[in-house]
């Protein structure tokens, strides 16, 4: 008998070329995913006067910077025009496929990838951005990167790293009506901290995995980051197979049933050792938002924000105050009575077609009491909601209708909250500034976020959805 | 990629826990190429208010610690968006070192790319050095990174940092070279694995 093996041990040595004896590996990349900001890469490369080694291996798609409001033909903004074309330069020159602004599979890397059957399961993929964990979701070992580890992955297709140790997050039970996967992993950053996963890789496992979607699972993994774990990931199964079938770039036919075939061993073998195991029970999950300037800063909405008075760690009660001062809060105050200024429903953690899915579940029929851009994570989740005629539900509840990108989550395509301003958000980081100077970011599900737009206030979504098909 | 063996300088303390990359370098800087220098980038909402005047209460900003080589900081250092140009703004301020109890993965693994030292040390000890730096008259910091090693006044602290990361920092070493030294192996591995994980390549959109 071998030694049981994690599903991440699996992954890892599919992948090792070199190991040497200090411990560092030289890992094969499957795929990589390239945007606008890999132009410091491209510029590395450029000052070496490197070649791309892989192309066909090597995906191009413009999301950081593109337009998500109003007309995309014209970019009027110079420099942001600059960074897009940029990128099309960049990817034309090395023969590499681009998903452009005028394409219609464009859209957030994090959606694109999977919704074009690149991103599989037992696959390494890199993108120089840290979300890249969201692949994982398929059971791939996906990591976001620096800019000179994207220029090393250019010029070879290959990557050094220390194998990170290997971390077991188990939910098990059936959750509450109303709670979505956003729940779960807020409540699961909140016990162990924006940095309890720092140096591990993780494993989403349990009951309650098993029963997400896929789309559900994207968001658990695309958040592993915000935990410190720069890989999160959760064994390929029927759900995953039957996602992956009959996408553009997937295996078809016998390949791709011989590929499943190889994908079903992708599972932790039982007895597998982890080097840190945490156990979260699904019934215990309400719905969550945040109140501070950290995605661990979570509570379950009918919680009020902490008093720093009432704190006897005096680092701890000084980080608190600063939190509450940044957000503008007093001490105590009820998380239901703090009112909001605007609402964003987009990003790679909670824009595809369940997440709007989910937000319009709540907005049908009423009207939103503060304003609010939703834009949807690729142009193809665009297209399928308009079919769904869920943009009509969102635009009679006075939101705006928007394009595909990053948008208001980063605000570098110029899609900012104001300063001052409070959004409750979709989106993965509430840090200072994220998205603008003196933007005080909530973070939330796609349904909180309706709920909150519904109310005009942060806001438990359970009692709106009573009597309705979610 | 200059060395980094030892090093005296003044410390700057910044006690901010979670202090993430999007304070380090805010997003909107990221469209400014390598070349322009991104000293004034860095920490540029906490430096500086929101009509570029600088804000006289934060540490890099009092005149003792302005001239900082070195930066304690607090807990997950780092830790967010993968966005190396935070190293760059740190590196083009003229930052060596960082000293913290945890950083972010990928910023760690960023700043070695540009030989900026991470020193890792526990949260108590950055606790210490915090308090001593706030002493006057303000201690310079004396970090050995042989030896791995932070001396402050009489005081001596040891840091840890992975061996791999400690190697290529003393010796200024980049990755492409040992890379490089490695390409028969990549060739081989890549026809090898064709034949093993057939479905790995994605297949031509019909």
């Amino acid at each position: 008998m071998s030694e049981p093996l994690t599903l991440f041990d699996k992954l890892w040595a599919a992948h090792e070329i070199v190991r040497r004896d200090d411990g560092e590996a030289l890992l094969w990349v499957d795929r990589h995913y390239v945007h606008e900001g890999s132009f410091n890469a491209f510029s590395q490369l450029k000052a070496r006067g490197a070649r791309v080694a892989e192309p066909g291996l090597t995906f191009g798609v413009a999301d950081h910077y593109v337009p998500t409001r109003g007309s995309r033909r014209v970019i009027d903004n110079p420099e942001i025009a600059r960074m897009v074309r940029t990128l099309e330069e960049n990817t034309a020159a090395h023969g590499i496929t681009l998903f452009g602004l005028a394409d219609p599979r464009q859209g957030i890397v994090h959606v694109v990838g999977p919704e074009q059957g690149l991103t599989l399961p037992g696959l390494l993929i890199v993108c120089g951005d840290s979300h890249t964990s969201t692949h994982g979701a398929l059971g791939a070992y996906a990591f976001g990167i620096g800019a000179s580890e994207v220029a090393h992955v250019l010029m070879t297709h290959t990557l050094w790293q220390r194998k990170p140790k290997r971390m077991r997050i188990t939910v098990n039970g059936r959750l509450a009506p109303g709670i979505a996967a956003k729940d779960i992993v807020l409540a699961i950053i909140a016990g162990i901290g924006a940095d309890g996963a720092t140096g591990h890789a993780i494993e989403f496992a349990g009951t309650t995995i098993r029963a997400l979607s896929m789309e559900g699972r994207l968001t658990l993994c695309n958040m592993s980051i915000e935990a410190g774990a720069r890989s999160g990931m959760v064994a390929p199964d029927e759900t995953t197979f039957e996602y992956v079938k009959d996408r553009p770039y997937s295996p078809k036919g016998t390949a791709f049933e011989r590929a499943v075939e190889a994908w079903s061993a992708l599972a932790t073998d039982d007895g597998a050792k982890f080097d840190r195991e945490v156990e979260v029970n699904a019934a215990d999950i309400t719905p969550i938002v945040t109140w501070g300037t950290s995605p661990q800063d979570a509570l379950p909405i009918d919680a009020s924000v902490p008093d720093p008075a009432h704190e006897p760690d005096a680092a701890r009660a000084k980080y608190l105050h600063e939190a509450l001062d940044y957000m503008g809060l007093t001490p105590g105050t009820k998380l239901t009575t703090i009112a909001v200024d605007r609402i964003f429903i987009g990003s790679c953690t909670n824009a595809r077609i369940e997440d709007l899915r989910a937000a319009a579940a709540v907005l049908a029929g009423r009207v939103s009491k503060v304003p609010g851009l939703v834009s949807p994570g690729s142009s193809a989740v665009k297209r399928q909601a308009e079919e769904e005629g869920l943009d009509r539900i969102f635009r009679d509840a006075g939101l705006e209708w928007g394009e595909s990108g990053c948008s208001m989550c980063v605000g570098i395509n110029g899609d900012l909250v104001a300063p001052g301003e409070r959004c409750a958000s979709t989106t993965n980081r509430n840090f200072r500034g994220r998205q603008g100077p003196g933007a005080r970011t909530h973070l939330m599900s796609p349904a909180m976020v309706a709920a909150a737009a519904v109310t005009g206030r942060l806001t438990d979504v359970r009692p709106l959805l009573s009597g309705r098909k979610t | 990629m200059d060395k980094f063996i030892r090093l005296t300088a003044t410390a700057c303390p910044l006690d901010v826990a979670n202090l993430n990359t999007d304070q380090l370098l805010p997003a909107r800087f990221l469209k400014v190429p390598r070349s322009a220098g991104l000293a004034t980038a860095l920490l540029h909402d906490l430096r500086f208010d929101a009509d570029g005047r600088e804000r006289p209460d934060f540490p890099l900003n009092r005149p003792h610690w302005r001239d900082a080589k070195i930066v304690v900081g607090a807990r997950n250092f780092g830790c967010g968006s993968s966005r190396e140009a935070a190293v760059y703004a740190l590196c083009d301020y003229g930052i060596r070192c960082v000293i913290a109890p945890s950083f972010g993965d990928i910023f760690a693994g960023n700043a070695v790319q540009n030989g900026l030292l991470t020193a890792l040390v526990s949260d108590d000890e950055a606790a210490t050095l915090i308090g001593l730096l706030g002493e006057k008259p303000h201690p310079p910091l004396i970090v050995d990174l042989e030896q791995q090693t932070i001396q402050c006044g009489d005081q001596s602290f040891h840091f840890a940092i992975d061996p791999v990361r400690r190697t290529r920092l003393l010796n200024g070493w980049d990755n492409i070279a040992l890379t490089e030294s490695c390409l028969d192996k990549i060739a081989a591995f890549k026809m090898a694995d064709r034949a093993r994980r057939p479905w790995a390549t994605p297949a031509e959109p019909e």
